[in-house]
């Protein structure tokens, strides 16, 4: 990681206007989105949306070529291109031709790809930006930090500044008047203006019809003051149908900024009068500029679905933390990242794709069904194709590969911690490995893995096996979580074996794009698993859950290994998480509650693959319920900890920060009782609470679920 | 007929969702009743005959040639041939809308004609009249109802401008109207 890249992300971190903004936006985001969409069924509505968008993206020339007919018999002029500057060219030819002195543009980001206000700015044209966050950021010479909100990192005071600076002294920090500086100022550059520019928000081929959406009534000027209005459309925001507007007006601004509907919708299909009586002069610009060659991608023709809500952005742990000028120009969030390295280039994503923690909350709100983590892994993926992957993590991956080296050096590294070791903690590590336990405390590498503790317990001779997969943390780090999973299954009926030949899951090489890497680990832990006969293979951690289900399966794909995916998928069906497991077999009346059990207030920390991929979050919650527990919700339950595997020694500024509002909330909720279904929540969650003194105890489910049953 | 009975439900929730973003909503049986109240607002509003105090009132289905002359007659200032300066210059614009929308308490309108873009957008009041008739209750609901054929410009209009671009402040009234008054009436025709 480049050291101007990492000081960009420390600069956004100690911003504390941005921090606090989109902090307490993030906040109030998910509660009026909850209510925006009351009585709307999501999944239908986003489902029918991605649709409309994948089968429109399927299909963009026919459609441009439709929308072309559409607008031009209506008396618009089109202009088809895939080129940028061609753009800039048209536009500024036009401007001369007609001679325009001055432009008011309502928001687009097209407009922002391509630079367009320098292009005519150089040319002697005035361009002014009437979006008031635009407007703002014209005038203090930045960039946009949100998509929605372009000047949400600004405070009043800052606003003040500019407005003072750059228009007429002595404007006071008081938004109400801030706004009515703003609006005074920019309507007569609205009356005289001489050329409108806008994006659009929807196109429609079958009528040439262009939607406009807007809170402020922006648009509404710029398409009806100047004698020219000129939309610049990229090919995303083709549709074929004039009904199919509907749906995507809906769930747009309830995505974006939690409301019914914005202020103001236009949709042009064609020239109006002007005032005065002559045909206003439209101009509609479809720009190709490498969609065409993201709907030919396989992988990345689901980006187009993208409706511009950022919800992915007001959702995500880390863009509220840094904010959107860490991310580039034009494009932020998650999104942008994807279509950063397209309309862009790969190679613009390689640093920004790093910020994703891979937590799945932008995937649940996504209006256009995209699932963006998916794709920024496989950005990930193809840069390490393209660049190789850094000599450290070959290293690294060359170990964990190997389980017995692995066992060695992680044995040695936890006799050689003794100095450092207090109370089944490292609380500080020497030198430079001193950011890894900054924030949290890290556990102590367990003296004897789980795979050697299993023999000495005594289990029952069975009939129904299970094959336990420990993955790292709990093999090496907690196996009491492992030996809590025999318990309970025991209880049951069930004896578990540890089939030795399994290996890393592969997800640490997964998330670094080190596709070969994992698919190995894959097909290694196939053979291993598919060898013994045994009706279950369970998991405690989420992670290594998800990748036995679902990642083998995906790894071999992606790098061609078809023949090992019938095997793949045989274990697939096989494997379960331990909570999924335990309450199916509470169903099944194989597993009894203590009656009388002295039990307390618990709180819940939602883990990311557990909830949004798994979907097994509401499982543990009725089992301890049963259990007699009562549950007492955190705020942001389910919102990622920080720790994201290895994320949180690469980007540690982001996960600390991560970590300490999730500490925040769970003290907030007031129970002695932390429970959690992810060995590696519970080793940032409990290192964290450890660096608080906090006396909150912090247990996997297994733990607490083994003690509870008869 | 049983349309216009269950619209009742409908135009509850259009008031409630035009008044959620603060539009204000009145709603009369009859046409005059409507119009005595707007000569009331206007006269209130202190428009008169001189610069930046014109109320300018767009085409307008609904107004025969009578009501005009009764109109002009009771708020002097009160301008039915709208140019851009007028509009630009006045306190109140005043137009008529073809449908509103239940679920979010939108107004939609036919807009070719430039006024009436000019009322609803340039004053710091926009008066708006729809026939409590045209209560549709959503938007697929408008979308297979107008034609973009025949209307270039179709707009949606749903309360005040507002933007919460500084610090996210809800501000109401940027580049469009501070105040959207909606009279709903019974007596009035709907848009075929």
């Amino acid at each position: 990681m480049k050291q101007e890249f990492r000081q960009s992300i420390l600069d956004a971190l100690s911003n504390p206007n941005l921090t606090g903004a989109l902090g307490n936006f993030s906040v109030a985001y998910r509660a009026g989105r909850a209510k925006a969409y009351e009585g709307i069924d999501f999944e239908a509505l986003r489902t029918e949306i991605a649709e409309i968008k994948s089968t429109a993206s399927s299909h963009f020339d026919e459609l441009a070529e439709q929308f072309t007919k559409a607008a031009e018999a209506r008396g618009a002029k089109v202009f088809r291109t895939n080129d940028p500057k061609a753009v800039k060219d048209y536009i500024l030819r036009l401007a001369q031709e007609r001679g325009v002195k001055s432009v008011v543009k309502s928001k687009s980001m097209a407009t922002e790809e391509i630079h367009l206000n320098k292009h005519l700015e150089k040319a002697g044209i005035d361009v002014q930006e009437t979006d008031l966050g635009e407007w703002i950021i014209q005038l203090a010479g930045q960039t946009p930090s949100h998509m929605v909100m372009p000047a949400i990192h600004m405070t009043k005071e800052e606003v003040a500044t500019v407005f003072s600076d750059k228009v007429e002294d002595g404007q006071k920090p008081d938004i109400p008047k801030l706004v009515k500086f703003a609006r005074g100022k920019l309507r007569p550059m609205f009356l005289n203006a001489d050329m409108g520019i806008s994006g659009a928000n929807i196109a429609v081929a079958e009528t040439g019809s262009i939607v406009l959406m807007t809170n402020e009534g922006n648009a509404r000027l710029v398409t009806t003051l100047p004698k020219i209005h000129v939309a610049l459309v990229g090919y995303e925001k083709l549709i074929e149908h004039f009904k199919d507007i509907a749906p995507i007006l809906t769930a747009l601004p309830k995505s974006a900024t939690a409301q019914l509907l914005t202020s103001y919708v236009s949709i042009i299909s064609g020239p109006t009068p002007n005032t005065g009586g002559t045909p206003k002069e439209l101009h509609i610009i479809l720009m190709d500029n490498r969609r065409n060659d993201m709907a030919h991608d396989p992988r990345f023709k689901e980006g187009l679905q993208c409706i511009r809500c950022a919800s992915c952005l007001n959702v995500c742990p880390v863009f509220r933390l840094v904010g959107g000028h860490v991310f580039g120009k034009v494009y932020t969030g998650g999104i942008g990242t994807i279509l950063t390295a397209w309309f862009g280039a790969l190679k613009e994503s390689d640093e920004i794709q790093s910020l994703c923690i891979q937590c799945g909350s932008c995937k649940d709100v996504c209006p256009g069904k995209i699932d963006i983590p998916e794709l920024i892994l496989e950005l990930r993926r193809r840069l390490a194709v393209e660049q190789g992957q850094p000599m450290i993590q070959k290293a690294i991956f060359s170990v964990v590969n190997n389980r017995r080296l692995f066992h060695t050096m992680m044995r040695a590294a936890s006799i050689g911690q003794k100095p450092f070791a207090k109370d089944g903690f490292i609380r500080h590590l020497p030198m430079f490995l001193s950011n890894m336990t900054e924030n949290r405390s890290l556990p102590t590498i367990a003296a004897e893995p789980f795979r050697d503790r299993i023999k000495k317990i005594k289990q029952p001779k069975c009939a129904e096996k299970a094959a336990f997969y420990g993955g790292c943390l709990v093999d090496f780090a907690y196996p009491e979580m492992g030996e809590a999973v025999v318990k309970v299954l025991n209880k049951a009926g069930i004896e578990v074996i540890f089939p030795e030949g399994q290996t890393c899951c592969g997800a640490p090489a997964r998330y670094s794009g080190a596709y070969e890497v994992a698919a190995q680990n894959g097909a290694d832990n196939i053979k291993a698993l598919l060898a013994e006969d045994v009706k279950y293979v369970v998991s405690a951690c989420p992670t290594c859950t998800v990748a036995l289900k679902q990642d083998f399966i995906a790894n071999l794909e992606a790098v061609g290994r078809t023949a090992e995916l019938p095997a793949a998928r045989q274990l697939s069906e096989k494997v379960l998480d331990f909570s999924t497991l335990a309450n199916q077999l509470v169903e099944e009346g194989r597993l009894k509650f203590k009656p009388n059990l002295e039990t307390s207030k618990f709180t819940y920390h939602d883990s990311c693959h557990f909830k949004r991929t798994l979907h097994a979050d509401q499982t543990p919650r009725k089992l301890m319920k049963q259990a007699g527990y009562e549950l007492v919700e955190m705020d942001e339950c389910d919102m990622c900890c920080g720790m994201g595997g290895s994320y949180t020694l690469k980007l540690p500024e982001i996960s600390a920060p991560i970590l300490q509002r999730k500490l925040v909330n769970i003290e907030k909720a007031g129970a002695p009782l932390l429970l959690i279904d992810c060995p590696g929540c519970v080793m940032q969650i409990r290192g964290g609470l450890d660096k608080r003194g906090s006396t909150i105890k912090v247990e996997h489910t297994a733990q607490r679920l083994a003690e509870s049953l008869e | 007929m049983t349309a216009i009975l269950e619209s009742s439900a409908l135009i509850e929730s259009f008031k409630a969702r035009a008044e959620a973003v603060s539009a204000k909503v009145e709603q009369f049986a009859t046409k005059q009743e409507a119009l005595d109240l707007i000569i009331r607002l206007l006269q209130q509003e202190g428009v008169d005959d001189k610069p930046h105090c014109w109320a300018v009132w767009a085409a307008c289905p609904m107004l025969g040639a009578d009501d005009k002359t009764r109109l002009a007659a009771a708020v002097p200032g009160l301008k039915f041939d709208v140019t851009r300066e007028l509009a630009a210059d006045a306190k109140v614009g005043i137009s008529q809308f073809d449908w509103a929308l239940a679920n979010t308490g939108t107004l939609v309108q036919g807009a070719d004609e430039v006024d009436k873009r000019l009322v609803s957008s340039l004053p710091l009041l926009h008066i708006a009249l729809v026939s409590t008739a045209a209560v549709l209750p959503d938007l697929p609901g408008v979308l297979t109802r107008v034609d973009p054929l025949k209307s270039a410009y179709l707009a949606f209009i749903t309360g005040p401008s507002r933007t919460a671009d500084i610090e996210r402040v809800l501000t109401i009234g940027v580049h469009g109207p501070e105040r959207l008054i909606i009279i709903m009436v019974d007596d009035l025709e709907v848009a075929a």
